[in-house]
């Protein structure tokens, strides 16, 4: 899908070096780094800020105009659908081989990335492949593949007018749906001249023009296309792919050779759940009725067919990566059911923890915000994402927005619950230990008030009041810097100290007064 | 009506008012309001750190603690949604504690939903005045609590009180950045979402801030003075400006010190 255009502002952040690197950091990835570099920069947090919350504001009108207050149970519909496939994958993938290998393609099982990218490679190869148009697809992304095809001799381009962008500039999506949301207009118009020769413009129109140009000539010359899949139909053997550009239909239609490569989890059982699917789909993304384009692939062309891949030519890559694991995790609340994911990216457009992280270069892999907080280390590891689960207030906000009911806020929990049974990392140790020391504490109610009255008296001696007038309210100090760990608090805010006086003794009192000293 | 005041850990160290508010107002409505005196945290900290087996431990014994009473009470949104719905299943392992789990779930309230749901306080019955420019955070975890059916009935409370000027926040429902443990683990993110949510309150122009939980309270206050170079709207929860408007509280005057002064030993 498309990308937005920034209405205004200078110029964008230097593109970042290596997007292979963004994307695949060392592991274990830590995201202080990157946070930190994000936090700090305002205009990239106003270009993240501005898109996301025109496409959440706009996802919330569309859907409340559409459905009103049946939106619920839609949402539930579309969540028991996703469920329902995910409980019985093995039925429904053996469908899906069935018919679409009746329809003519050729279906591949890939374990994991590497095994997928072999089998492309080895179709690239078979059928002399130079030149590959490929539309977006996360799932691609995944398993790293263009790098792969190129350093086999197989120049590859993204057709996608966001990823066509990113990859001139050697960047890396930031955003499942809206890749370049990290960039603004004038870093496309650099990019055009410095890497197409183009005359230097700011305009959308004729940017896009530039792109479609370039693209159009590129589409007659391809021998290889390659789509992801936003759904897999198993009653029909069908790829269903949507776009806003149209650019997977000329992936498709242009050339000799198809590759689709897909998650397992794309499957639905037949082509009447697509008409709940598609609509929610396109109205999380991007407030759309429907994508513009909506392209089913059954098969290669037929005899009349007057364009389309060679009998023999499509192929279909069903990948796994990690996701039978999820899968065995079934049961309420279980992780099988990040795998309902549909990759609409409204979850990314509500958090407001992924806007000030500058969009999804901070999560250190390609599925970012809260969906990726929990797919990241659900499918590569815990240990190698332990920041992951925690980078979050669990506001919920992206559980509201997630139009199959994945409850992201919960999981967010289970992860950290599980990664205490883990090596922890430096930093996480020092809390387990202090949160143990801290429910000994509320265990113990006299431990607790003794504790709670130190406490008391410490931060009311460290009190400095900052600047400004005394506060109102009773006779509560503040600090503007406190010690230790602590001080990450009052990097950015006051801490407020207790009052003087305590709840249990205004009770006492209260009680005395009341009752002649009954307690509860 | 028996009602035990669930006052929570933060709340009764920082926002002991808050709590005195509470039981001020549901003693002024007819309830008989207990203090269970052992009740400590209710374990939402350790429950969202993931350190479940000492969320547990606190979820038991809350538990215990409130077992005797008909209904319990808490000035404390997040509290509220943590006993709700969090611990039934961190209590599934024993039939019985899940039982009593389940139990306390619904017997459960935050305070404005109390007033609202349980003893169907009519504002306008009570002659509430209250004289100032207000704007109200709704904590993120009344969301949680409205998904149950149980919709935040504090804006129409504040906007039912004479005299109060109710000014909503812009984007009121974005989260304020506390989110426990996260404020300083991610300091950095959490400082930048509690410096766009004071520079929303700023921009209502009110003088006080209704919050019915004490960690965004904390959070934007703390959040509000530092943006104002200690200038800050005055922070109190909806149980503070009804006992106000009641006329049960005084309104504290800026350096004129504890307005419990008068009730409470000094320590």
């Amino acid at each position: 899908m498309s990308s937005p255009a920034h209405p205004t502002g200078p110029v964008a952040s230097a593109p970042a070096p290596g997007g292979d690197h963004l994307l695949e950091p060392p592991l274990p990835y830590r995201m202080a780094p990157r946070l930190a570099r994000a936090t700090k920069d305002i205009q990239l947090q106003q270009f993240v800020a501005t898109a996301t919350r025109l496409k959440d504001t706009k996802r919330i009108a569309s859907f409340e105009a559409t459905f009103g207050d049946r939106l619920g149970a839609v949402r539930d519909l579309a969540a028991s659908i996703k469920q329902h496939t995910l409980d019985h994958l093995d039925h429904y993938l053996e469908q899906f081989i069935d018919n679409a290998q009746r329809a003519g393609a050729i279906v591949h099982y890939a374990a994991d990335a590497a095994e997928a990218r072999n089998i492309c490679l080895r179709i690239a190869r078979d059928t002399n492949s130079t030149l590959c148009v490929k539309s977006k697809s996360m799932v691609t992304e995944e398993i790293r593949l263009l790098p792969a095809l190129e350093a086999a001799g197989v120049k590859t381009v993204e057709t996608d007018l966001g990823e066509f962008i990113l990859q001139l500039d050697g960047d890396a999506p930031s955003h499942i749906v809206t890749p370049m949301i990290h960039k603004d207009r004038t870093a496309v118009a650099r990019a055009f001249v410095r890497e197409l020769g183009a005359p230097y413009t700011e305009d959308p129109a004729q940017l896009t023009g530039i792109a479609r140009e370039h693209l159009r000539g590129l589409y007659r010359r391809a021998d290889l296309g390659i789509t992801g899949a936003n759904f897999l139909v198993a009653s029909t053997g069908s790829v269903v792919v949507c776009t806003n550009e149209g650019n997977a239909g000329f992936c498709i239609s242009g050339t000799r050779t198809h590759i689709v490569v897909a998650g397992i989890e794309k499957l639905i059982p037949g082509p009447e759940h697509l008409a709940v699917l598609l609509k929610l789909l396109a109205r999380s993304s991007t407030a759309q009725p429907l994508t513009v384009y909506t392209t089913l692939i059954t098969g290669p062309r037929k005899q009349h067919d007057p364009d389309g891949p060679d009998q023999g030519g499509v192929h279909i890559i069903l990948l796994d990566n990690g996701r039978t694991d999820l899968l065995r995790r079934g049961g309420p609340g279980g992780a099988r059911e990040i795998l309902r994911c549909i990759r609409c990216g409204a979850c990314l457009n509500a958090c407001p923890v992924f806007r000030k992280a500058g969009g999804g270069h901070a999560y250190g892999a390609v599925y970012s915000g809260p969906i990726g907080a929990i797919l990241t280390p659900s499918l590569k590891g815990l240990h190698n994402y332990p920041d992951l689960p925690h980078a979050s207030s669990l506001c919920g906000a992206c559980g509201d927005a997630c139009p199959v009911c994945i409850d992201i806020p919960a999981h967010l929990i289970r992860l950290r619950a599980e990664m205490t049974g883990l090596g922890l990392p430096r930093g996480m140790r020092a809390r387990k230990a202090v949160i143990a020391l801290w429910t000994f504490l509320l265990k113990h109610p006299r431990l607790y008030r003794l504790a709670a009255a130190t406490q008391r008296t410490i931060l009311r001696a460290l009190a400095d009041d900052g600047p400004g007038a005394p506060d109102p309210m009773a006779d509560r100090r503040w600090l503007s810097a406190l010690p230790g760990p602590a001080a990450a608090w009052t990097q950015h805010r006051d801490f407020p100290t207790p009052p003087a006086a305590d709840f249990r003794s205004w009770w006492t009192a209260h009680e005395r007064a009341r009752h002649g000293g009954r307690d509860s | 009506m028996k009602v035990a005041l669930l006052i929570t850990c933060l709340t009764e160290n920082f926002f002991p008012r808050a709590g005195v508010a509470a039981v001020k107002v549901l003693e002024h409505l007819g309830c008989e309001v207990h203090f269970p005196r052992d009740q400590t945290c209710c374990g939402q900290p350790m429950f969202n750190s993931g350190h479940h087996a000492h969320a547990r431990d606190l979820a038991e014994r809350t538990v215990r603690i409130f077992a005797p009473w008909e209904h319990v009470v808490t000035p404390s949104a997040s509290c509220a949604a943590m006993v709700r719905e969090h611990y039934p299943a961190l209590l599934a392992d024993d039939p019985a504690l899940r039982a009593a789990a389940e139990s306390l779930a619904h017997r459960t309230h935050e305070f404005a939903s109390f007033l609202t749901r349980v003893l169907n306080f009519d504002p306008r019955a009570h002659g509430l005045r209250w004289d100032g420019a207000a704007t109200y955070h709704p904590a993120c975890h009344l969301r949680a609590l409205a998904r149950e059916g149980a919709p935040d009935a504090t804006p129409a409370l504040l906007r039912s009180i004479d005299g109060l000027r109710y000014t909503p926040l812009d984007r009121a429902d974005q989260c304020c950045g506390f989110g426990g443990l996260f404020a300083v683990t991610y300091p950095d993110l959490s400082g930048a979402m509690a410096r766009d949510k004071a520079d929303a309150v700023r921009a209502t122009g009110a003088n006080a801030l209704v919050c019915n939980d004490a960690g965004c309270a904390m959070n934007i206050t703390g959040a509000c003075r530092r943006a104002g170079r200690g200038e800050a709207p005055r922070t109190l929860s909806l149980a503070e400006v009804l006992a106000e408007a009641l006329g049960l509280m005084p309104e504290p005057r800026a350096s004129v010190g504890d307005e419990n002064g008068s009730e409470a030993p000094q320590p």
